[in-house]
C-alpha cells in the first residue's frame, strides 16, 4: 500500500471572496454597533441580583475609546450594513444554486451526535473523529448557524431601525425591545464565535489556512 | 461527489502548484486588503458635511429618502393600551431655558412664500379638534418609553392655518421661542395623522420639562425630533437647518 499526494479545491473562488468580504465588514459593523450600544449599555447578565457580566465595564469603553460617539456610530453602521446586506444575500444565493449547501447543512439528525463526537475530539477525550465530507458535523452546524444568525441581525436590526413603518416586524420579536436584545445577543455570538473559530483555524495549520486563501489544499490517498 | 476536485499528483508538481497559487493569490489577496483599507480612510477622510464625512452623509440621505418613499399615511405607528404607559424621562432642555406664562405664550406661525406670518395663542390651537394616542417614544441612544399624549393633529392645524389653494411647501421647520433647538422635518411625516402639537401628557398637562406649553409628538421619528416647547412653526421650500443633524446625525432620523 502506497500514499498518494492529492491536490484538492477545498474552498471555491466565489466563497472565498464572500467570506473575506464579510470579515472586515463584519467587523466594522460589530465596531459602529458598539459605538451605538454605548448610548444605552443596559444589558448584563445577572444571578439572583448579582451582576455576573457586564456589557460592557467601564474600562472597555475607555480602552476602546468608544465614549460619546453615538453620531459615528450611525453614520458608519447605515452605510455599512448595505455591504453587509448585499455580501450576506449574494452568498447564501451562491450556495444555494451552486448546491454548495449540501457540504455545509447538516441534514441528518445524528448530525448533533457526530457535533458531540467532534467536541469531545477536539478536547482529546475521544480517538476518533466520525466521517464526514468537507466539514464535520460540528462545523455543518457552526456555519450553517452564523448564516441563520447573518439573517437574524439584518432582520432585527431593520425591526430597532424602522419600528413604526416595519411595525409588524418589530412584533415579531415583541417589541423594539425584543428586537435590540436580539441583535446585541447575535453580535455577542459572532464574537464568542470569532474566538473558537481563529483557535481552530490555528490548530487545524497552514494548509487548512491556505486553502481559504487559494482554494486548493494538499492531500493524500491510499492507494493499494 | 468531490471527485472532480481532487487530482492526484505528484509531491513535486503539489508543491509547485501550490507554490504558483500562493503567490498569485496571496498577492491579490493583500492588493485587495490594501484597496479595501485605503477605500475606508478615503471614505473617512472625505470633507465633513455636518460634521460626517460627505459619501457617508450621502448615504444616510439614500437611507432616508428610501423611508420617505414607503411612509404613508396609511401606515400607522403601533398604538398601546393604558397599562403600557411608562414615565418617560426628561433628556434635553435645550431651548428650554427661559420661563414661560401659558396666557403670554404665543405661537408664530410663517407659511411662507410672501404670506405674512401670524400669532396664535393655546387658546386657537385647542379650538381644533383634540386627539388622544399611545405611541412608543423611541430615543435614538437606544431607550423607549410608551407615552400617552393629547393634542391636535398637525395635519388639522396644517388644514385651518395654511393659506387655502397654496401648494404645500415640501419641509417645515420648528424652533423654541429662544430658537435655541430648531428641527427640521420633511412635510409628510409633519402631516402623518399621528403626528401632534400636543398639550398634555399621561393625562396631565405637560410640564416644562416636557417641553409646556407646547409640543411635537412625532412617533415616525426619533425623539430629537420631537421638539419642545414650539415657538414657531415655518413652512418651507428649502431643507431646514437641524439641530441634531448638525451634529453628525441622520437630518431624516426616521423610524
Amino acid at each position: 500500500m502506497v500514499y498518494m499526494t492529492t491536490l484538492k479545491l477545498k474552498h471555491l473562488v466565489a466563497t472565498r471572496w464572500f467570506h473575506w468580504i464579510n470579515f472586515p465588514i463584519l467587523f466594522l459593523m460589530i465596531w459602529s454597533g458598539i459605538l451605538i450600544y454605548w448610548a444605552n449599555d443596559v444589558y448584563k447578565i445577572a444571578v439572583g441580583g448579582a451582576t455576573v457580566v457586564q456589557f460592557f465595564p467601564d474600562w472597555v469603553y475607555n480602552v476602546l475609546h468608544i465614549n460619546n460617539r453615538l453620531a459615528e456610530g450611525m453614520a458608519l453602521h447605515f452605510v455599512f450594513m448595505w455591504l453587509f446586506t448585499i455580501n450576506g444575500v449574494l452568498y447564501v444565493a451562491y450556495t444555494l444554486i451552486s448546491g454548495e449547501w449540501r457540504y455545509l447543512v447538516p441534514t441528518k439528525l445524528s448530525a448533533f451526535r457526530d457535533a458531540w463526537s467532534v467536541a469531545l475530539y477536539d478536547m482529546h477525550l475521544r480517538k476518533e473523529l466520525p466521517p464526514q465530507e468537507k466539514y464535520n458535523a460540528a462545523q455543518q452546524i457552526t456555519y450553517t448557524a452564523i448564516v441563520a444568525m447573518g439573517i437574524g441581525s439584518v432582520v432585527t436590526g431593520l425591526a430597532i431601525y424602522k419600528p413604526m413603518q416595519l411595525g409588524w416586524l418589530t412584533a415579531l420579536f415583541f417589541g423594539y425591545e425584543g428586537a435590540r436584545l436580539v441583535h446585541f445577543a447575535l453580535t455577542m455570538g459572532y464574537l464568542a464565535f470569532f474566538v473558537v473559530h481563529i483557535a481552530q483555524v490555528a490548530r487545524a495549520g497552514w494548509n487548512n489556512f491556505r486553502s481559504m486563501v487559494i482554494g486548493w489544499e494538499v492531500g493524500e490517498v491510499k492507494h493499494d | 461527489m468531490t471527485d472532480h476536485r481532487v487530482r492526484v499528483v505528484s509531491e513535486e508538481a503539489a508543491r509547485r502548484e501550490l507554490k504558483r497559487r500562493s503567490r498569485r493569490d496571496f498577492l491579490v489577496a493583500g492588493g485587495a486588503a490594501l484597496a479595501a483599507f485605503g477605500g475606508y480612510r478615503w471614505m473617512r477622510s472625505r470633507a465633513p458635511e455636518d460634521d460626517v464625512a460627505w459619501p457617508q452623509r450621502r448615504v444616510l440621505q439614500f437611507n432616508g429618502k428610501l423611508a420617505h418613499g414607503y411612509l404613508s399615511d396609511g401606515r400607522m405607528a403601533p398604538t398601546f393600551s393604558l397599562k403600557d404607559v411608562g414615565e418617560l424621562k426628561s433628556n434635553g432642555d435645550d431651548g428650554l431655558e427661559d420661563d414661560v406664562k401659558d396666557d403670554a405664550y404665543r405661537v408664530k406661525v410663517d407659511p411662507g412664500a410672501g404670506v405674512p406670518a401670524f400669532e396664535l395663542t393655546m387658546a386657537d390651537v385647542k379650538t381644533l379638534p383634540r386627539f388622544e394616542q399611545i405611541t412608543n417614544f423611541c430615543c435614538i441612544e437606544g431607550w423607549n418609553v410608551v407615552t400617552r399624549w393629547s393634542g391636535v393633529r398637525f395635519l388639522d392645524f396644517t388644514r385651518k392655518y395654511f393659506p387655502a389653494g397654496r401648494a404645500l411647501p415640501p419641509y417645515v421647520s420648528m424652533a423654541t421661542p429662544s430658537q435655541a433647538y430648531y428641527v427640521g422635518l420633511d412635510m409628510k411625516s409633519a402631516m402623518h395623522p399621528q403626528t401632534l402639537l400636543a398639550y398634555e401628557i399621561n393625562g396631565g398637562p405637560l410640564g416644562a420639562e416636557h417641553g409646556a406649553p407646547l409640543r411635537l409628538v412625532i412617533p415616525v421619528k426619533y425623539g430629537i425630533k420631537n421638539i419642545k416647547r414650539i415657538g414657531s412653526i415655518q413652512y418651507t421650500g428649502a431643507q431646514p437647518k437641524d439641530f441634531w443633524a448638525e451634529q453628525g446625525y441622520d437630518w431624516f432620523a426616521g423610524l
